[in-house]
């Protein structure tokens, strides 16, 4: 079978599978091979578990969305074929569910708000300046210069890039941070 | 990995133990099978017969939390059998060495223990050593005092009778693991283990590895293709975290975090430069000293001078003996001493160990602020269930961030591949790329400590700052300061280079300042021949499947770890075809060699481990904290009566916590049952990202519980129904998958049963889904590293309602 027709027997399946008992893996065929042909591809790494797939991710050059992810052919690992996770990655990224605004809680409120990014980034580091500068020792109790808060925490992540990750520990430990950690350690 | 994901074609026996590839690594399957076709012979050690056993010659169960049991015994087959490979194992390892006449163990404990610091004095666990402080050896390996000996005598206890009644596994299951692996031994042959949190999540999770390391060392199959020792890391970037420290105790490079009783940099240096005094030894890390300042230098450029130590001053410092890891994080948050938390990418209260007392702590915080794609378990603690809003007093941020396919930069994966990816669409809403979340808050910070009077600015203030590039955050600036530059005009190595210019690699690197580097693991990852992470020749000269110009990989691009040990000390392979590198001409072909040297037989040759002091592998390693051979303790939820092995019961120096939510049920009858944690294929870790995808969610619903077809008959239990499962911390109600891929092991003549829930659900979606298995797991923790006991505990299940 070419895969023309593969992704037409797909699409026949999906019409079969509406029919019946409907769910949204069946509502979702692929997209046509000419809008496929027609996107812009980059390719990319599966962020799911860590050996480190191959992806081709086609945009639509119009919208500017992602329209389809598959397995890069050309990655010595993959080889073009995904797990079930990574076959399913477009759905991580175009998904209804993603929350996409900046939310605050008050202490002892029921409810989340929705705040300017500016306005939080703010709050935020007046938070972390207070805690900081209120927890602050330049030595410890036996007088051996610490530069330190342990009032704080960070936690993350094996999710994030490598260039992230570097910064983020810089930018902790710039601020004092002796409790960094993550993933890693669990 | 020391190897890598395509090098299991390589092996002639795969191990699998401890890990689950088929459901939690699929696409590794491929190389397994790969070898299977090629005659390789695939084995899964496990208390679940998973997808991997269906695809495995040789399937053997074993009771959770009783690896060392079973791999002690494989240790004692070997050496009692005489299959070890001898000419390595006397070249390379440093089994030969003779132990100081104060060596000992006895029942259970190693020499030098103190009961009231529940810690060991190891100056009894020293080499014999000459005048010049080289460690003394007898290459025959016959004498009473060396390790191999020590190693032989301390293993014998380990018989496949003693073995079996600890783990359950049936003899001549053990001797067919054993013999199959132990095959491996033969010169022309390689033997892989591949293991995953089954293995490091245990109170002895360190000690686990280093048993595997100890068999792979005996059977000469470190540093060559299809072999070495090889943890499947469950996440895309886990290994690149780790290489950049995200970590209390390191930073960036592996580089020990300083105490606050080294002062200066040069006490720092003095007190971490590990002594040598083997000329035939590398001992690589007495160039600490270069990457440090380089670090330091990347970190704070020209403020960084050697007048003001480079600014090791300005960084904080852990006090000598205190740790601040993750379950001392939550510890010390639930006694009200941590008062902000960033949990950025992270979803805590159901990733960690004990969830209840995650969940409590975090409730006692001032301020948290989370980083993710979706709501999660973490994000909206406030509203979890049985908890009124109105008493959390803690304020609470979300920040929608991109996700990978929305932005740009590179990922490490388990074979240490730096991958570069790019974006391919902008990011929903007002939802933003991590890196420029850092960069934004950074600048508002940076505003705050700039101003007159700011309390201990120095390290904010002077924070190098380059990599706003195009408008906002730049993987790419990021990318080159890891790799490091030329920080002023200098001849190096007899090249010139100009402030500016990129590193060509960490063999540049200098302590005088005039060099930055932000991981010195990483550089030559992207210096004047441009991105390496972003190559992508699919060319394979050696037809190992190295593919070396395909991205690039740590360190120097070397694709197999201590492949020097690949060869004999003539520099010949071991056995033809099956070395990754070869001496020929005066010259090393193929990998990237480990250290340029040659060989050792010839002049200035060194020994392949080039990471550890003496240059040859610890076979005896005295630099654990809970001794130097593994040795069999009981978890710390146990169903065993007693240790068969001694009368210690549980790892000696394993960590606990004594708040009131971290309550411990070893022994007894009230939770009488073996849990275990695992994955499945269609969710991902906590499964923030994977539940509120619908193709998978409709695969895997909802929180179930794994148990035999015996256990069920008892309990009353029918597949389908739904069971509530308690541990001495908390419970959850899960549907019953009643299975005979578990079955009842005998164990010191007792029925002992063993069930399993995955950890990917959690209460916020979907409803009725479930919530965490860890509201079941213990928070004690491996000395050596603070690694949870995730892996064994102990649980009651009961019958609630029917299907």
């Amino acid at each position: 079978m070419d895969r023309r027709s593969f992704i037409k027997l797909l699409g026949t399946a999906a019409v079969g599978g509406a029919a019946g008992k409907a769910s949204q893996a069946q509502a979702s065929p692929p997209p046509p091979m000419k809008d496929l042909a027609a996107a812009r591809k980059t390719t990319s790494i599966c962020p799911y578990c860590a050996v480190g797939c191959g992806l081709l991710v086609y945009t639509d050059r119009a919208s500017g969305k992602i329209i389809h992810i598959e397995g890069d052919p050309e990655h010595p690992i993959n080889r073009g074929t995904l797990c079930a996770k990574g076959s399913g990655l477009y759905q991580m990224a175009v998904n209804p569910a993603r929350m996409t605004k900046v939310l605050h809680r008050e202490p002892h409120s029921d409810k989340w708000e929705e705040k300017s990014w500016d306005w939080a980034l703010e709050r935020i580091a007046e938070l972390v300046q207070q805690t900081r500068d209120n927890s602050f020792e330049a030595t410890n109790t036996q007088g051996q210069r610490v530069m330190r808060t342990t009032a704080m925490a960070h936690l993350g992540s094996a999710a994030l890039d490598n260039e992230e990750c570097w910064l983020l520990q810089a930018m902790m430990r710039s601020l004092g941070l002796v409790y960094i950690e993550h993933q890693a350690r669990i | 990995m020391t190897n890598h994901w395509v090098d299991i074609k390589n092996a002639d026996c795969v191990l699998i133990m401890g890990a689950n590839p088929a459901d939690n690594h699929p696409v590794s399957f491929k190389w397994i099978s790969q070898a299977k076709k090629k005659g390789a012979k695939v084995i899964s050690v496990d208390p679940r017969f998973t997808r991997t056993s269906s695809q495995a010659h040789i399937y053997a169960p074993l009771r959770a939390g009783t690896d060392i049991a079973f791999l002690g015994g494989m240790i004692n087959y070997i050496l009692s059998n005489e299959l070890f490979f001898k000419p390595y194992v006397a070249a390379y390892t440093n089994a030969g060495y003779i132990l100081g006449a104060d060596y000992a163990f006895h029942d259970g404990l190693f020499s030098g223990f103190d009961p009231d610091k529940r810690r060991y004095d190891k100056a009894s666990w020293d080499f014999a050593r000459d005048a010049k402080g080289v460690p003394q050896q007898d290459l025959s390996l016959a004498d009473p005092s060396c390790v191999l000996q020590h190693l032989k005598r301390h293993y014998l206890r380990y018989t496949l009778e003693g073995v079996s009644r600890v783990t359950g596994t049936p003899p001549e299951a053990l001797t067919q693991v054993y013999e199959t692996f132990a095959s491996t031994g033969a010169r022309d042959k390689a033997g892989t283990i591949m293991y995953a949190m089954g293995w490091t999540q245990h109170t002895v999770g360190v000690q686990n590895i280093r048993a595997m390391s100890i068999i792979q060392l005996l059977l000469g199959n470190m540093g060559v293709p299809g072999g070495g020792i090889n943890a499947l890391r469950g996440e895309s970037n886990v290994q690149g975290s780790t290489d950049h420290c995200l970590l209390f105790d390191i930073w960036p490079g592996y580089l020990p975090a300083p105490t606050a009783d080294l002062a200066t940099l040069g006490q720092y240096e003095a007190a971490k430069i590990p002594a040598n005094a083997n000329p035939r030894s590398a001992n690589w890390w007495q160039y600490g000293p270069k990457y440090m300042t380089s670090l330091l230098k990347a970190m704070f450029g020209d403020a960084a001078v050697l007048d003001n130590d480079f600014g090791y001053g300005w960084m904080p410092k852990l006090d000598k003996g205190r740790t601040y890891a993750w379950l001392d994080i939550f510890d010390r948050m639930h006694r009200g001493e941590i008062k902000g938390l960033f949990a950025w990418g992270q979803n805590p209260a159901c990733s960690g160990a004990n969830s209840n007392k995650t969940r409590q702590a975090l409730a006692k915080l001032d301020w948290l602020v989370t980083v993710n794609l979706f709501d999660n378990e973490t994000t909206s603690f406030w509203k979890g269930p049985d908890l009124d809003p109105a008493t959390v007093g803690t304020e609470v941020f979300y920040l929608p961030a991109a996700a990978s396919v929305e932005k740009e930069g590179s990922i490490t994966n388990s074979g240490r591949w730096m991958q570069w990816r790019y974006r391919a669409a902008a990011p929903p809403g007002e939802a933003k790329p991590d890196g420029e979340i850092m960069v934004e808050l950074w600048k508002h910070l940076r505003r705050r400590y700039a101003a007159p009077g700011a309390k201990a600015p120095e390290a904010i203030t002077r924070l190098r700052w380059s990599w706003e590039g195009r408008g906002g955050f730049d993987a790419h600036q990021v990318a080159k300061l890891i790799n490091g530059y030329f920080e002023k005009d200098v001849t190096v190595n007899g090249k010139k280079f100009k402030r500016g210019d990129p590193v060509p690699s960490f063999a540049f690197l200098q302590a005088d300042g005039s060099t930055s580097s932000g991981n010195w693991l990483y550089s030559q990852s992207y210096n004047a021949d441009g991105n390496q992470a972003a190559r992508r020749s699919t060319k394979d000269p050696t037809g190992l499947g190295m593919y070396p110009a395909w991205a690039w990989c740590w360190p120097v691009n070397r694709r197999v770890l201590y492949n020097r040990a690949g060869v004999d000390p003539s520099g010949a392979p071991w056995s033809p075809g099956k070395s990754a590198i070869a001496w020929q001409g005066g010259k090393w072909q193929g990998d990237v060699p480990d250290g340029g040297w040659p060989p050792l037989e010839h002049d200035g040759g060194m020994l392949p481990f080039l990471m550890l002091p003496n240059g040859v592998a610890s076979i005896f390693g005295p630099r654990r904290a809970d001794g130097p051979f593994p040795e069999h303790y009981e978890p710390m939820e146990s169903p065993a009566p007693v240790n068969a092995f001694s009368s210690r019961r549980h790892n000696p120096l394993a960590i606990s916590y004594h708040t009131q939510a971290d309550a411990l049920a070893d022994g007894g009858t009230r939770f009488p049952l073996v849990g275990t944690t695992y994955r499945v294929s269609v969710h991902w870790q906590t499964g923030v990202l994977t539940r509120w995808q619908p193709w998978l969610l409709e695969c895997q619903p909802q929180l179930f519980v794994e148990m035999s077809r015996e256990l069920a008959k008892i309990r009353g239990i029918a597949n389908g129904d739904m069971c509530r499962v308690s541990s001495a911390r908390g419970k959850v109600e899960a549907v019953a998958v009643v299975t005979s891929r578990l079955r009842p092991l005998m164990v010191q003549g007792q029925t002992v049963h063993q069930v399993g829930l995955p950890y990917c659900f959690g209460w916020v979606h979907p409803k009725n889904g479930g919530d965490a298995a860890n509201l079941l797991t213990p928070a004690v923790a491996d000395p050596n590293t603070g690694i949870p006991e995730t892996k064994t505990f102990m649980v009651q299940v009961e019958r609630v309602r029917a299907a």
